[in-house]
């Protein structure tokens, strides 16, 4: 098992390695160190445009480049590429359809320190309620890598969750297909099926092993794709398991938990429990502390586990 | 300018007008006083200026224009129409269920809109985009956008004019259509966007003033932007409603169509117009 790392690393990695073979521009508004857009820079200067402290105009320069035919990434905190220019990305990218991915680092609480103003926790709630938008919160380094070249190849908008913090890395790179919209199961199991996004999806494999311990056999379901859904597999998991359990870096509101609530209210067929934010602002602490604080990690799962299924 | 250019030109203005007006009274709402007042700029782009071919709308050699200022898009619309890109007879369906012509222009639906625009400041960034795209792959095609005098009051069009300054963007050119006045009232009255021409100067663009009116000023404008090596303003000075004696210099009529005793004046005064201009094509 590689060293843990952070899915932003992987982005700036993979981006660059993506411009030896196809045409595409980046963008940042002066955190490219931050989201590693600057790996691509200094290979690809001629492709890159640094586009200061102004992130409404960068998207929509973005959309004015994809709308001569090119891809074009735009890359900030996700703060400020998709909370702050939410509204350029709903009328110059969104609505128009252009292949403009939006690839944001520093979602979620394990931006850590900087605190509330800088920990979004409601951008895939707003991201996935926009038409024909597509969103995408990969695990680790190797799905990172895998979904980022579908999220190139995708004839359309996108949103790309990264994140800050170093994360456990457990796929093995080509050990899978990614393929947007459709789940991975990591595990199989009868009692509750653990259906994670993004860092998450690590804290549930651990879950796993602490829950079979008790046993309990909890399958997992990688969403890395959050919009489209993949419904099919989450009905199947439904039908199989009768308790779902949702965990997300996230709010509660509008996130996957929901995402996955819309289709049982469909089904009608299984329990649902939410794991993620729960409405409220976060703090300043390191990731790892407020991981802890939150209940976003195997301890929080197994136990909302457990009380689900009244162990 | 040529003569024959420049009646040609007045021609198709008034009959952009007539058709801005008509679209409008037609849809029972949109955009006239704003329509009339970007009217030539737009007239001169499409009939004299840009490399476009209606029979191919996505032409990768074409110039390109962004109408930043979208809810003006009756004066577009109207242009596109008379140009070919699609029958003069869709304008009745302006606004309407089922119709390609959106509210504001939508790239999607309709041929010849180079960018959907609407949310004021955006189309301006997107312009710049399309320029950096040409300035980096050699491409020479030229990126025309238009804004209004009110649309600069947003933010994100400094954050543009500073990025088209910093990748030396001398392949874009914006008409500021400053016909004085936005929804709620004269542009000083509401927040004073003056003086434009050297907040722009202060941005690194080269900055002209003309009458937004004047085909031949509008002409040597352009002439003197595309050798100023920077990007270029052209701040237009026009009449918000021009054309309709009562809608001229009268922000009420920003944003609402005519009823049909005030349409059936508009009309007349317009059809008049155009009518001379017609004539004087003919007789050149």
């Amino acid at each position: 098992m590689a060293e843990k790392e952070a899915t932003r690393v992987a982005y700036g990695r993979k981006l660059t390695e993506l411009g030896e073979k196809y045409d595409f521009y980046v963008l940042d508004a002066d955190l490219s160190g931050s989201t590693q857009t600057a790996v691509f820079a200094k290979k690809f200067p001629e492709r890159f445009f640094n586009c200061g402290i102004a992130e409404e105009n960068m998207i929509s320069v973005a959309a004015g480049i994809a709308a001569t035919g090119t891809p074009a990434f735009a890359s900030s905190f996700a703060m400020f590429a998709c909370g702050r220019a939410f509204e350029q990305i709903r009328n110059s990218v969104a609505y128009p359809r252009l292949p403009v991915k939006i690839c944001a680092s520093h979602a979620g609480i394990t931006v850590g320190e900087d605190g509330a103003t800088h920990q979004f926790c409601e951008d895939i709630a707003i991201m996935r309620a926009l038409p024909g938008m597509t969103v995408v919160c990969p695990a680790d380094s190797a799905s990172t890598e895998a979904l980022l070249e579908e999220v190139l190849h995708h004839n359309g908008p996108v949103y790309m969750r990264l994140g800050r913090y170093a994360v456990p890395q457990f796929y093995e790179k080509g050990e899978r297909e990614f393929k947007l919209g459709k789940g991975i199961v990591l595990a199989d199991g009868k009692d509750i099926t653990i259906v994670a996004t993004g860092i998450m999806v690590a804290a549930a494999m651990e879950a796993r092993a602490a829950l079979a311990a008790d046993g309990i056999d909890a399958a997992v379901i990688d969403i890395h794709t959050i919009k489209p859904l993949d419904d099919k597999l989450i009905k199947e998991y439904a039908a199989k398991t009768g308790n779902i359990l949702t965990a997300e870096e996230h709010s509660v509101i509008g996130g996957l938990g929901d995402a996955v609530a819309s289709v049982l209210a469909e089904t009608g067929n299984a329990k649902l429990t939410k794991l993620g934010i729960n409405d409220v602002f976060g703090t300043s602490a390191p990731a790892g502390v407020l991981l802890e604080h939150y209940q976003l990690n195997a301890a929080g799962i197994v136990k909302r586990v457990k009380a689900m299924l009244n162990k | 300018m040529e003569r024959n250019t420049l009646l040609m030109l007045k021609e198709r203005a008034a009959k952009v007008r007539m058709l801005s007006v008509e679209a409008v009274y037609g849809a029972k709402s949109g955009h006239p006083g704003g329509s009339l007042s970007i009217a030539d700029v737009i007239t001169y782009l499409y009939f004299h200026k840009m490399n476009v071919n209606p029979a191919d709308p996505t032409m990768e050699s074409r110039d390109r224009f962004v109408l930043s200022k979208g809810h003006c898009c009756p004066a577009l619309y109207s242009a596109l129409a008379l140009k070919g890109y699609f029958p003069v007879e869709e304008l009745k369906m302006l606004r309407k269920l089922g119709g390609m012509l959106q509210g504001h222009p939508d790239m999607k639906t309709i041929p010849g809109i180079d960018m959907s625009t609407g949310s004021l400041g955006q189309g301006f960034s997107t312009a710049c985009g399309m320029a950096v795209v040409a300035k980096r792959k050699g491409y020479d095609w030229t990126v025309y956008t238009a804004l209004g005098d009110g649309e600069i009051e947003e933010g994100q069009v400094w954050e543009a004019a500073m990025f088209a300054n910093q990748y030396k963007l001398d392949n874009i050119i914006a008409f500021v259509d400053c016909n004085g006045y936005q929804i709620d009232g004269a542009v000083e009255d509401v927040m004073n966007p003056h003086p434009v021409d050297e907040k722009f100067r202060a941005f690194g663009w080269f900055a002209q003033v003309i009458d937004g009116h004047d085909f031949e000023a509008i002409d040597n404008a352009v002439a003197e932007a595309k050798k100023s090596g920077k990007p270029s303003v052209i701040i237009c000075k026009t009449v918000k409603g021009k054309g309709v004696s009562f809608m001229e210099n009268n922000y009420s009529w920003h944003g609402k169509a005519p009823k049909e005793d005030e349409y059936a004046i508009a009309e007349k005064e317009l059809r008049d117009a155009w009518i001379k201009a017609a004539e004087d094509v003919k007789n050149g």
